[in-house]
């Protein structure tokens, strides 16, 4: 691993103030924080929306949605703000413009500026998806209740109203978003690296950072097509989706699952970082295996973009395509394997201490592992046939999801809030916000495996009456899960108040990479002067 | 820390009761079980060969997520702060990576084998012994018998009309009835937005795509009643479209056919659904 020089000095610590420190910021530092907080934004309307579903599946009859309709928006709505309004502001463009450039010794991120319309952009998408909440949708209804997946012709003919025009428009904005923030992380990463720092001597966030970033740049566009097609059909005459004028709509399918599979990594690759990051902090050990560690996740990004219509076995391809696409799903399942394992080798030997941040990554550890082995089930054609729009399904993508991105993500807070904000978080609350959501997430998700082996469909606002007694567990495991992350906030809160003053380097001998060397908080500028790596 | 490991072994413990849990839970036969973990029992061949699949799937996972779980109890117990101070500086042994990349890929391996052939068994068409057509529309199915000149209808059947012993949710009006033993072969098609036909018991899901024809295919080895419900997000009551198959005796089945197509039992609906379900 790098080590720097000399520890950087604290700096006269001039920025500019109000309107044109954040409305036009050009400091990777403070957009990191901006994004941050959208994040927290995006993860409550996204929470909130899920306890919606929740409360309305403790039991069976409607009791909460007199419209079933209305559930479709909520499902839909709680889809894309994690997704889009989450999970990606915060890894990406919080953790990744926060950390990146600290980490490789770079003063700020190659386009300031561009980073700033970047987020800016998300703030216009968000506004625009929380619009099409209250415009007319589906005949009686406000919103879009299609789904994160929009397939046509639900999207077309079936949500006539301007909601589905306002999501579309919100999906543009969020994907040049991204887009433009990573053709910032590329250039900054491969041109921007202190003197001394290799490719194969950066962090493997970074790495992880550098591999999401292509990921985006080769798949958004993509998306950005469909979703104008599917503006233009509905809009402008035009008949890609629709089979009465020679459209057809699986190819909506196969678009959007272009993008949506590697969208599904882009997700989950930062996490990779992450506890890579953590676990060899408080193991006290490099990493396992670095270059495996890498090179695992370069060739999940390639074989993600060859996998994509493993979502439509049911959809009507034909078995020869459904047979390769059994076998690429499964390719993946090996570097994926050898990352899980690399982490337990680097805690072999090590010296583990269990602070906050090392819980939240020995959590993701075990329970994407969980997720990982129902993808390899649900990857095979012939038994997909039983598991397809299930609850089997929703089981597997929120194990990887809720139990391994959301994981990482509050493994990032509790690793980096202290160099971010100055201060130590209230440990002994930090520690219930783990198991609050620990238990709370694994007694919603597990027994979603059995719904879904029972046949309950997935989206559904009722259900059969055999179906009450998990969705009972469900539910309940949801009420412990939102507690705990009341207590997130509460420590959020109490950590600004109590104003405990975090140390440069509050991890000890384990953190070798270069942001421990600044001061906490970190300074509006840094590595003005580069570092030199050995 | 030790509270930590007594929960991380009761958490391992607990996990692995569960998934031997289906032998334990009631099994629904044709409709779901109340507490269910496992499949509805199979009802055609390809059901049994998936159900079998699955088993031997998850007894796989199973094992590699307990191992999993065991090294890293191992871990955090063996080489904790207080049990092994000074860490190593181990970053490699390249026979444990050659071990990690190529087991996986043999249990893969083993895993793909009888997966190809469960695959191509669904696709391996038996001759027809009967041809229905299934059309999703926005929010039932109606059913066409094009060689016996059937068509009609099947409603979801309300709350308020159920009669005693039909499940809510699933019960219709119409069933579907075929013979039982018979290889029939589905067609599906849709008159507005993707639905989907499926049935737990018979191992059968399709999308229903408006502007294709596409088909599946099922022989059902038991007589008795069998449900499924729409599959693909269709809009706003695609909770309420289910699916109801009923297998009959050849004979039961032949005076269903001779009863339906007579004209005065006209099953075509005057009676669509297109009120919300309040």
């Amino acid at each position: 691993m790098a080590k720097a020089a000399h520890v950087e000095e604290a700096h006269h610590d001039v920025h500019p103030h109000g309107i044109r420190r954040w409305l036009f910021s050009t400091n990777h530092k403070d957009i990191g924080t901006m994004y941050l907080t959208l994040a927290m934004f995006g993860g409550i309307v996204g929470g909130i929306l899920s306890m919606g579903m929740r409360a309305e599946l403790m039991e069976p009859g409607l009791q909460i949605f007199g419209n079933p309709e209305v559930y479709n928006v909520f499902v839909t709505g709680h889809g894309l703000f994690m997704v889009f309004f989450m999970v990606m502001p915060a890894t990406m463009g919080g953790f990744g413009n926060w950390m990146v450039p600290l980490m490789i010794g770079a003063p700020d991120m190659a386009f300031p500026r561009m980073n700033n319309i970047s987020f800016w952009l998300l703030f216009a998408s968000i506004c625009l998806l929380v619009t099409s909440l209250f415009m007319p949708g589906a005949p009686g209804a406000n919103g879009v209740g299609a789904g994160w997946t929009i397939y046509a012709p639900l999207s077309t003919r079936g949500i006539p109203g301007i909601a589905m025009d306002f999501a579309i428009l919100s999906l543009h904005l969020a994907g040049a978003s991204s887009i433009l923030g990573a053709i910032n992380f590329i250039t900054t990463i491969f041109n921007m690296r202190a003197p001394g720092m290799t490719l194969h001597k950066m962090p493997l966030f970074v790495w992880a950072v550098l591999v999401t970033a292509f990921l985006l740049l080769l798949s958004l566009p993509v998306l950005a097509g469909a979703i104008t097609m599917l503006l233009t059909d509905r809009n402008f005459g035009t008949a890609f989706f629709d089979s009465a004028h020679g459209g057809d709509p699986l190819l909506w399918q196969h678009l959007f699952w272009f993008f949506g599979h590697p969208e599904v990594y882009i997700l989950i690759i930062p996490g990779f970082g992450i506890v890579s990051q953590i676990v060899s902090t408080f193991s006290r050990k490099p990493i396992f295996g670095y270059l495996g560690m890498a090179y695992a996740m370069v060739a999940i990004g390639v074989v993600g973009f060859v996998v994509w219509a493993h979502h439509m076995y049911a959809a009507g391809i034909s078995v020869d395509t459904q047979a390769y696409f059994v076998f690429a799903t499964m390719v993946i399942a090996v570097p994926t394997g050898i990352k899980i394992f690399s982490w337990i080798a680097t805690m072999w030997g090590g010296s583990l201490s269990f602070r906050t941040p090392m819980l939240w990554a020995l959590g993701f550890i075990f329970l994407f592992t969980i997720g990982g082995v129902t993808g390899v089930v649900l990857a095979n054609a012939g038994v997909d046939r039983s598991f397809h729009d299930t609850y089997y399904v929703v089981a597997h993508f929120h194990y990887v999801l809720s139990l391994g991105a959301v994981f990482s993500i509050f493994a990032a807070w509790y690793y980096w809030s202290p160099k971010m904000t100055g201060y130590m978080y209230p440990e002994g609350l930090a520690k219930l916000h783990f198991w609050l959501m620990f238990i709370g997430a694994n007694l919603t998700f597990f027994p979603m495996h059995f719904l879904g082996l029972a046949g309950m469909p997935r989206r559904y606002a009722d259900y059969p009456d055999a179906f009450a007694g998990w969705n009972m567990i469900a539910s309940l495991g949801s009420y412990i899960a939102f507690a705990g992350t009341i207590v997130f906030f509460i420590v959020v809160i109490l950590t600004f108040a109590r104003k405990d003053r975090a140390a440069a380097n509050p991890w000890g001998a384990g953190a070798t990479t270069l942001e421990w060397t600044l001061p906490s908080p970190a300074p509006f500028h840094t590595f003005e002067t580069l570092p030199r790596i050995q | 820390m030790a509270i930590f490991n007594r929960f991380l072994i009761v958490l391992a413990g607990a996990f692995g009761l569960a998934l031997t849990g289906p032998a334990l839970a009631a099994t629904g036969d044709g409709q779901p079980a109340p507490w269910q973990m496992g499949f509805q029992k199979a009802n055609t061949p390809i059901m049994e060969q998936i159900t079998s699949f699955h088993t031997y799937v998850t007894i796989i996972i199973t094992l590699i997520a307990l191992f999993v779980l065991g090294l890293m109890v191992y871990v955090m117990v063996r080489f904790n702060e207080k049990t092994n101070p000074e860490p190593t500086r181990t970053t490699h042994n390249t026979p444990l990576e050659i071990a990690w990349t190529v087991v996986p890929i043999l249990i893969l391996v083993a895993i793909a084998i009888p997966s190809f052939r469960l695959l191509f068994a669904q696709y391996d068409f038996p001759k027809a012994d009967l041809t229905i057509t299934a059309t999703g529309n926005q929010w039932y199915w109606s059913y066409e018998y094009p060689d016996l000149g059937i068509k009609f209808d099947s409603i979801i059947v309300q709350d308020a009309d159920l009669k005693p012993g039909q499940p809510r949710l699933l019960t219709v009006d119409h069933e579907v009835v075929v013979p039982v033993g018979k290889s029939v072969i589905v067609g599906l098609k849709s008159n507005d937005v993707i639905h989907d036909w499926a049935m737990p018991s018979f191992g059968v899901k399709l999308d229903a795509v408006p502007g294709r024809l596409q088909q599946t295919w099922f022989r059902a080895e038991r007589e008795g009643m069998y449900y499924g419900q729409c599959s693909e997000l269709c809009g706003r009551n695609h909770a309420f479209m289910p699916i109801a198959v009923r297998v009959v005796s050849q004979k039961e089945f032949d005076d269903w056919v001779a009863k339906t197509k007579a004209p005065s039992a006209a099953l075509d609906s005057a009676d669509k659904v297109a009120a919300a379900k309040d």
